[in-house]
């Protein structure tokens, strides 16, 4: 109506007849909260539903047990799976899983730190990219397919053994080889192969995690550290690992359950001493006992909730 | 030279070249025992990259720098006797107050009740007494910069740096803190350098200032000098507002062409009809803008012949309304020629 209105608009009748977008569009935007629920809704929707609705089942499964003639589950509430759980074989499985996935973590950290440093302070971003790639590629072959050519470079014939006997290590291989729990007839069935394969393939969830914190760091807090006296050495232990070390515990909890749950490395490099994916695999398939399957699954979650209660009192998140 | 105290910071012939750039250009300069030294000058004319020489976070390509007579010169920062406040304040997000002001001294292994004492001591100059406990996230921005304060004095330095420390507080408690910082100086006897690119910061705090453009020192001198006796047209211009008048406008006011300066304030407004007073340099003009700033006024008038030069008068007796209505209105403009200041030969 309006004489100065702009030509494309020669049509329209009045401010009613908006184009519909731009009424969607006001309309929406006076409705906050609408918006948050349709943003929301789906991933609410698929976390409550498919996530934790899974968790509960399994839950509840844990709590049922299994007729030892029919092999037929019963569905009464018991703790009778939770006794079946705790013999000493099956603490066993949990203590080596366990032990493996605090020895994996901890290697990871050690070998992540210097390189998530790198990348944070130093590279500049061609590098970074270049450095993020490298990290990254990895992940993108499958996963199965790593673990196994990694049976072959662990093999007796395989690459890896010929660098060593090229080295004329082959001694200190054999010896390490000897000794007990962590040896076998080869690396690459042995725990030693193993933990080799388990830090490899969780390496990128620490280093990405621990450069992320560490790019938090502004320059100016280590130049202030410098500035009020400290070496390096004591910069990094007063300054620079404390900030990081909620990178450190978030790259953690991805190694640490990851480990704890997988069964395709144990399978490919282990011996019949089982991890606890390994058991659940065979109580799930040619046991089928689902609730004692169950009750398995429950172990690893209930270690990683005793971990972050742990790191929490330990003060990982303080710097938050 | 038998009067002048010790020398606190030389500057010997000091560069740093960033590839082609030349952040510091061969400066050289002498700072004394005890004063209040201040960098001035815009972003990118090379004075906070001489702070961080001076702090040893970035080596000089040549040149040397002295410290107390040592030269300091490749040394990294955690040797040298010179503490740092930073624009961002720095505190370690992870540590509580007392912590980040103690942070020197457990460094230095000082023991802890010793440490505790210092620390109290520190929140006491810098006003924020008992608030050892808070964390710097607690904190309003005044109170981290007072922290940050205490953190760097803590060591008693014998020089402290403070790199546009107020930059990011609000125009009244930049003023407070101005004062509040001087007060502390002068208590504590430790030479301040302090970088800014705020002119009129610079001049309430400093002894000296040296007025940086490019990566040179243009000149070097106590606030009064750069005001009254800006030995260049860039300084001229950079420390407080100056009309710059050249060609035949200046010859007609001063009989010679080159160019010369005269401040705003100095400039009086007179009716056109009015005769100027013996002596007084006199021009006449158009108002062509009128700004009131509540305590004072400042006039823009377009100069018969062209150009345009800035006037402000306090507000002492003229209403806003008496002060806007001069818009568009013809006037004489005169003031004396002690005012006159000749750019370009000294330094």
């Amino acid at each position: 109506m309006s004489p100065t209105r702009p030509a494309r608009d020669r049509d329209s009748q009045g401010p009613e007849e908006r184009p519909v977008l731009l009424r969607i569009a006001s309309f929406l935007y006076l409705r906050p909260s609408l918006v948050l629920a349709l943003l929301l809704g789906p991933p609410l929707v698929w976390m409550i539903v498919v996530y934790l609705g899974s968790l509960v089942f399994l839950l509840i499964q844990s709590f049922f047990s299994l007729d030892p003639f029919t092999g037929q589950v019963i569905r009464v509430l018991t703790l009778a799976t939770y006794k079946d759980l705790w013999t000493p074989a099956n603490l066993d499985i949990f203590f080596r899983t366990a032990t493996m996935a605090a020895v994996v973590t901890v290697t990871t950290a050690v070998l992540a730190f210097p390189l998530a440093y790198f990348m944070a302070r130093y590279a500049s971003t061609r590098l970074k990219t270049v450095l993020y790639l490298a990290v990254l590629l990895p992940l993108w072959s499958s996963y199965l397919v790593r673990v196994y050519a990694w049976r072959l470079i662990l093999a007796k014939e395989g690459i890896l053994n010929w660098f060593i006997q090229q080295l004329d290590l082959t001694r200190v291989l054999d010896l390490l080889l000897r000794a007990p729990v962590i040896g076998g007839p080869s690396l690459s069935v042995s725990f030693l192969g193993m933990f080799i394969v388990f830090v490899y393939v969780w390496l990128p969830y620490m280093i990405l995690p621990v450069q992320a914190a560490l790019e938090r760091v502004p320059r100016s807090l280590l130049e202030a550290s410098g500035d009020l006296g400290a070496r390096p050495g004591q910069t990094l232990r007063h300054v620079t690992l404390p900030l990081a070390f909620p990178g450190v515990i978030a790259g953690s909890i991805f190694t640490f359950s990851l480990t704890l749950g997988d069964f395709v490395v144990p399978y490919s490099l282990g011996n019949s001493s089982f991890f606890i994916g390994q058991a659940v695999l065979s109580l799930t398939g040619t046991a089928f006992n689902i609730p004692l399957a169950a009750a398995f699954t429950v172990v690893p979650m209930g270690i990683m909730a005793f971990y972050l209660v742990g790191a929490r009192t330990l003060g990982a998140f303080d710097a938050l | 030279m038998g009067g002048s105290p010790p020398l606190a910071v030389r500057f010997d012939h000091v560069s740093r070249h960033f590839g082609d750039v030349k952040a510091v250009d061969d400066l050289s300069l002498d700072i004394f025992d005890g004063e209040f030294f201040t960098f001035l000058g815009p972003s990118g004319s090379g004075k906070t990259t001489c702070l961080r020489l001076l702090a040893g976070f970035d080596q000089p390509t040549s040149g040397r720098i002295l410290l107390h007579g040592r030269d300091v010169t490749g040394q990294p920062p955690f040797e040298r006797e010179v503490n740092t406040v930073f624009q961002d304040y720095a505190l370690f997000p992870h540590m509580s107050v007392g912590d980040n002001i103690a942070y020197g001294l457990m460094i230095r292994k000082v023991e802890k009740g010793e440490r505790r004492k210092r620390v109290a001591e520190m929140l006491d100059l810098v006003r924020m007494p008992g608030l050892e406990q808070r964390t710097p996230a607690q904190l309003s921005g005044g109170q981290r910069q007072r922290v940050a304060l205490a953190r760097a004095l803590i060591l008693r330095p014998r020089v402290l740096l403070l790199d546009e420390p107020l930059g990011a507080l609000d125009l009244k408690l930049r003023q407070q803190m101005q004062v509040e910082l001087k007060a502390i100086q002068e208590k504590v006897g430790i030479t301040f350098l302090y970088v800014t690119h705020d002119q009129e910061e610079a001049l309430t705090m400093s002894d000296r200032i040296a007025v940086f453009n490019n990566g040179r020192v243009e000149q070097i001198g106590s606030p009064p000098e750069l005001y009254e006796s800006p030995g260049s047209r860039f300084v001229a211009d950079f420390v407080g507002v100056s009309n710059l008048i050249s060609g035949p406008i200046a010859e007609r006011i001063r009989g010679s062409a080159e160019v010369f300066s005269v401040r705003p304030e100095k400039i009086q407004i007179r009716e056109t009809d009015s005769i100027a007073p013996d002596g007084y340099c006199s021009i006449e003009g158009r108002v062509k803008e009128v700004i009131y700033l509540g305590m004072h006024t400042r006039y823009v008038v377009e100069l018969d012949g062209g150009g345009d030069l800035t006037v402000v008068e306090q507000n002492r007796e003229a209403t806003s309304m008496e002060v806007l209505a001069a818009r568009g209105r013809k006037v004489r403009l005169v003031w004396h020629p002690t005012h006159n200041r000749r750019l370009g030969t000294a330094e």
